[in-house]
């Protein structure tokens, strides 16, 4: 199901300035890493890919997913997966209920759905989590259901927006490697946004600027 | 590739006109229509008016009343503000202070009077120790022909509603790092909230100020109990000639309104002068550098002292309205009541079930629809990217800017004519144009404080935005939503003109009711229907703190566990 994310000269610009420049291909099981100061569009970048761009920005330049052209399609309907800085976990659902929202609509039957919720939980070592509060988690476990929770809405490319920024030192490795090796198991084309350098040297795929510049993965 | 709009898109894209007509239109439609009789017959309602011997009086009373309690209102809410934010005092009067907006004038306005009148709590409490009086002695204290204890009693109701209004403003107006600074550079704290934050805040303030301004002006319900009568003030006069039943006075009642119209307008166009003057002495404070440091001390006194009294006219008078409902026999000068009995509440039982749930029908109704449409405004806003400006919020308060008297009796008589007078439904319909206000007001900023990124993420995961809002956003915004709902039905059991006019007189609410009694002298009576007009919007707020807080008691992240 994992498909090419293509950006065909994707073009962000407000008033005079240019944010971002991208015209690349990236291949399914692919971690392309965009690298900049914090301001530098990278960010912008992500918003233009899912739909959520604000007004005061101009975009030219098409998106495209394997063969759908997806540049005006409403957000929901894109099939890209993201995850934030912070896991932005719904603080009124339980951890189960967060796994569950995720879930596509087509997949009918209760007990069909509560087995989807279940194996994600088990995948993340976090059995017998499905009812439990999401404020109660630990910082490393919030991030696991935030991402099991992305992969069972079953996206054809995701987004990573800094998602280990926020994470100390210790857990980040651990947390960067746990989502990069499920990036890998399913096969996603991937988009890592980030300002950090073991980051992009973890993703280990190409590393450029928002304006598209190669950049090395070596400070 | 775009997708067609849906039905439900479309329909929501038209909510905030559709509300906007909701909120304009009545007040047009009214104002014209009472506009015309007063024009009509060669103006014979204005010479009636002109003709009346009471005319001076009662427009100095509107006017002096209006302002004067507009004046202490203001005073003292920005006195407790500027002597008192960030200390423990204010959170204790902030927690007092907001459930006692939900209290209807009504039932406001009848506590303060069984509190002051020469029989009332404090003389009873005074006597005859301290007086020697051993009857109620003969003195008007209570109708005053100065319209003090009317000026009181509306003080006591718009302290808090602008009291909240400005809690609300003032993280808008960095009043703490802006009072710190000016502190800092040796200014009291009195000058440092006059020189650096109220300028800020008073822009906020102004609209909630000339809704009060002009309510003060316009009262019915309360000049009707704590007013004077020699003559009336001329709202009451206005509606005394409306509900004259040979109909002779409607064009005198018309022409009164316009009059009424007309003198608000004035005060609001002087209040407007005043506030140039005012901001010229800020400034000119500014450049002297004015320090006031001996000011602090006596300032916080007097909020202290004056915001107790406020608070405690109000409590005292609903304690006393609960009282005289189970008294039996309560002689003066006795403080209690010789006995207590169940007698009035078991006697008056049928009619109070009866007349409460007439006014929660229409309560219920008026505050449903207004909160459908509050969301759909609020959702569109936030779906189709649109800024409502200033403008906007000034059709937001123009019903409660344009003095109920001036539009109301011509929305009645074009009820009546249209065939719709005296059901429940259409005194639901006008009670909607002032629910209305009052809910967006009170969900909006929560709901537009709302972490957007939790939408984004929902659409991230396939969810279409219907989805976000039923799944996602009403649900985390449940505490605001069951707030406004509550301020909702507080609004609409409070309203007295909306329900005596539109409903003709055949429809009767605990507001109307108590009023209705308050002319007569069973107190027992009175005080059973306004504790339960109060109890009524009570119960709701109770709701609103206690489901939230029910429903998501495993939910540490929603902040509403106890």
């Amino acid at each position: 199901m994992s498909q090419t994310l293509r950006l065909e000269n994707l073009t962000i610009t407000r008033g005079p300035d240019v944010l971002v420049h991208l015209d690349l291909t990236v291949q399914p099981g692919e971690v392309l890493t965009i690298m900049g100061a914090s301001g530098s569009g990278k960010s912008t970048a992500l918003a233009a890919i899912l739909g959520t761009l604000t007004p005061d920005f101009t975009r030219t330049g098409r998106v495209w997913l394997g063969t759908r052209e997806i540049t005006s399609l409403p957000s929901h309907l894109r099939r890209i997966g993201l995850l934030f800085q912070d896991d932005v976990l719904f603080p009124h659902l339980s951890v189960g209920g967060n796994l569950g929202f995720g879930i596509p609509p087509d997949v009918k039957g209760r007990s069909q759905r509560r087995a989807l919720i279940e194996g994600a939980l088990s995948s993340a070592d976090l059995s017998g989590f499905a009812d439990r509060d999401p404020a109660t988690l630990s910082g490393g476990q919030r991030a696991r259901v935030a991402l099991m929770r992305t992969l069972l809405a079953r996206p054809a490319a995701l987004l990573l927006d800094e998602p280990f920024s926020r994470l100390d030192a210790a857990l980040r490795a651990q947390i960067r490697s746990f989502v990069l090796a499920r990036v890998a198991q399913n096969g996603l084309a991937t988009i890592l946004v980030t300002h950090d350098h073991e980051d992009a040297q973890a993703a280990g795929g190409r590393v450029i600027s928002p304006l598209g510049h190669p950049l090395a993965r070596q400070p | 590739m775009t997708l067609p709009p849906t039905a439900g898109a479309r329909l929501l894209r038209q909510a905030p006109a559709l509300t906007v007509a909701l909120l304009t239109v009545p007040v047009a439609a009214g104002v014209i229509g009472t506009l015309m009789p007063a024009l009509s017959q060669d103006f014979r309602g204005f010479r009636a008016v002109f003709d009346w011997p009471g005319l001076q009086a009662a427009v100095w009373l509107s006017v002096s009343t209006g302002v004067g309690a507009t004046l202490l209102s203001l005073s003292l809410t920005l006195l407790l503000i500027a002597s008192l934010h960030g200390t423990k005092a204010f959170s204790a009067l902030q927690g007092v202070l907001a459930p006692l907006l939900s209290v209807p004038h009504a039932a406001a306005a009848l506590g303060l009077a069984f509190l002051i009148a020469p029989s009332g709590w404090i003389a009873r409490a005074l006597s005859p120790g301290l007086t020697g009086w051993q009857v109620p002695p003969d003195l008007l204290i209570l109708n005053d022909p100065y319209g003090i204890a009317l000026t009181l009693g509306l003080v006591t109701k718009e302290v808090p509603f602008l009291m909240l209004m400005a809690l609300a403003a003032l993280p808008q107006t960095d009043a703490i790092r802006r009072m710190a600074v000016a502190q800092s550079l040796g200014a009291s704290r009195v000058i440092a909230f006059s020189i650096a934050v109220l300028p800020a805040l008073y822009a906020q303030l102004r609209l909630p100020i000339y809704a009060v301004l002009a309510y003060a002006m316009t009262s019915v319900e309360m000049a009707m109990i704590l007013g004077p009568t020699l003559p009336h003030t001329l709202a009451a006069q206005v509606v005394i000639w409306m509900a004259d039943p040979t109909l002779t006075h409607r064009a005198t009642a018309a022409a009164g309104a316009v009059v009424q119209l007309g003198a608000v307008i004035g005060v609001l166009a002087s209040w407007r002068l005043a506030e140039v003057f005012a901001r010229r002495l800020l400034i000119h404070l500014a450049h002297r550098g004015a320090r006031g440091a001996l000011l602090d001390r006596p300032a916080r006194a007097a909020a202290v002292a004056t915001g107790t009294l406020v608070a405690g006219a109000l409590i005292f008078g609903l304690a006393g309205l609960a009282l005289w409902s189970v008294a039996g026999l309560w002689s003066f000068p006795n403080t209690l009541p010789d006995s207590l009995t169940l007698n009035t509440w078991t006697r008056a039982a049928p009619d109070l079930t009866a007349t409460a749930a007439q006014t929660l029908r229409i309560a219920g109704a008026a505050t449903l629809v207004a909160l459908a449409l509050v969301l759909a405004c609020l959702e569109a806003e936030h779906r189709f990217a649109m800024h409502p400006g200033a403008r906007a919020l000034w059709v937001l308060y123009l019903p409660l800017l344009v003095p109920q008297v001036a539009f109301l009796p011509g929305l009645s008589v074009l009820s009546l004519s249209l065939g719709a007078g005296g059901h429940w439904l259409v005194v639901a319909c006008a009670h909607l144009v002032f629910v209305l206000p009052y809910v967006f007001l009170s969900l909006a900023p929560s709901f537009r404080a709302w972490d957007g990124r939790v939408a984004i993420a929902g659409a991230a995961l396939g969810a279409p935005p219907s989805a976000v809002f039923w799944r996602l956003r009403l649900p985390m915004l449940l505490r605001p939503v069951l707030t406004a709902l509550a301020i909702g039905m507080a609004v609409s059991i409070g309203q007295y003109l909306p329900t005596l006019l539109i409903g003709g007189g055949r429809i009767e609410t605990l507001t109307t009711e108590a009023v209705a009694l308050s002319s007569g002298g069973n107190r027992r009576l009175i005080g059973a229907y306004a504790l339960l007009q109060m109890l009524l919007p009570a119960l709701f707020f109770a709701a609103a703190l206690g489901i939230p807080a029910l429903t998501f008691r495993n939910r540490r992240g929603m902040g509403v566990a106890p």
